[in-house]
């Protein structure tokens, strides 16, 4: 038997249920172009299911679109991604994966920052991302849904998050 | 999402688009940048707006001016906001 050894990343000072949200503007790609988007703007829009993965290449990252794309949330909240990733890569990974999410860039890690859920990478010295994280918020930023990776690698808990939008 | 006046096509590090951004910055108009893809057929976005896939390339939504071209771009806002749109017009006025 091998030893598979998950990471323990431990609890994360993130918002919760309940809290608002932090607002933040980054570049927001689509399959067509990038600008710069608020996040409060979108959610008055509609509710906000807010995914943060590891970098576009990353095997978490390409599982977590593949397995999003498939359940076809779209009919019910806007899902948009966010990684540390430019707007270049992210134009290929729609492009890649056939995906109709659109798509934050946020190179500095800032939100992942402000959200509490920044993730260090050892030996990728300068680079730190988010956590795996999922946030469902209401028009007015209310957090409906929160999950957030408490070990190394880990995947949303799909169904859970599916109910949560079902019920929103 | 609010309503920029001006939406602004555009490319990194292209120079013809930094000509146009600098004729807005002068001019303080208010605008919303759009970046599309460096290759060249991966522009639809812009072709559908301007008829062709060059930038940069403005939408101009308080005229209804669709551009692109960075020289006619440049000459349409300074025609439309610059001192000597102020200027004509208040020479037009004085005249009156």
């Amino acid at each position: 038997m091998v030893e598979f050894d998950v990471v323990e990343l431990g609890p994360a000072d993130h918002p919760e249920v309940g809290d608002t949200a932090p607002d933040f503007t980054r570049p927001l790609v689509g399959p067509e172009f990038w600008e710069d988007v608020s996040l409060s703007a979108l959610a008055e829009e509609g509710p906000v299911l807010l995914v943060f993965t590891p970098m576009d290449g990353a095997f978490p990252a390409t599982y977590v679109w593949n397995e999003i794309r498939d359940r076809e949330w779209e009919e019910s909240v806007r899902v948009v991604g966010l990684s540390i990733s430019t707007p270049y890569e992210h134009a290929d990974l729609l492009t890649e994966r056939g995906i109709d999410y659109e798509l934050f860039s946020d190179p500095g890690n800032g939100v992942a920052r402000e959200y509490g859920i920044e993730h260090a990478l050892d030996g990728m010295t300068g680079i730190s991302e988010p956590r795996p994280a999922v946030f469902l918020l209401d028009t007015d930023r209310t957090i409906e849904y929160a999950w957030v990776a408490e070990e190394w690698p880990d995947f949303p808990p799909y169904d859970a998050v599916e109910d949560a939008i079902e019920s929103l | 999402m609010g309503e920029t006046p001006i939406t602004f096509y555009r490319l990194q590090a292209c120079p013809y688009c930094e000509r146009v951004t600098r004729t807005l910055d002068e001019l303080g108009l208010e605008y919303r940048s759009r970046f599309v893809e460096p290759l060249h057929s991966k522009r639809d976005v812009v072709k559908r707006i301007s008829g062709k896939r060059s930038v940069p390339a403005i939408v101009d939504h308080g005229t209804g001016v669709t551009m692109s071209e960075s020289a006619n771009i440049v000459e349409y806002l300074e025609r439309t906001y610059g001192d000597d749109a102020d200027g004509s017009e208040a020479e037009t006025g004085g005249a009156a």
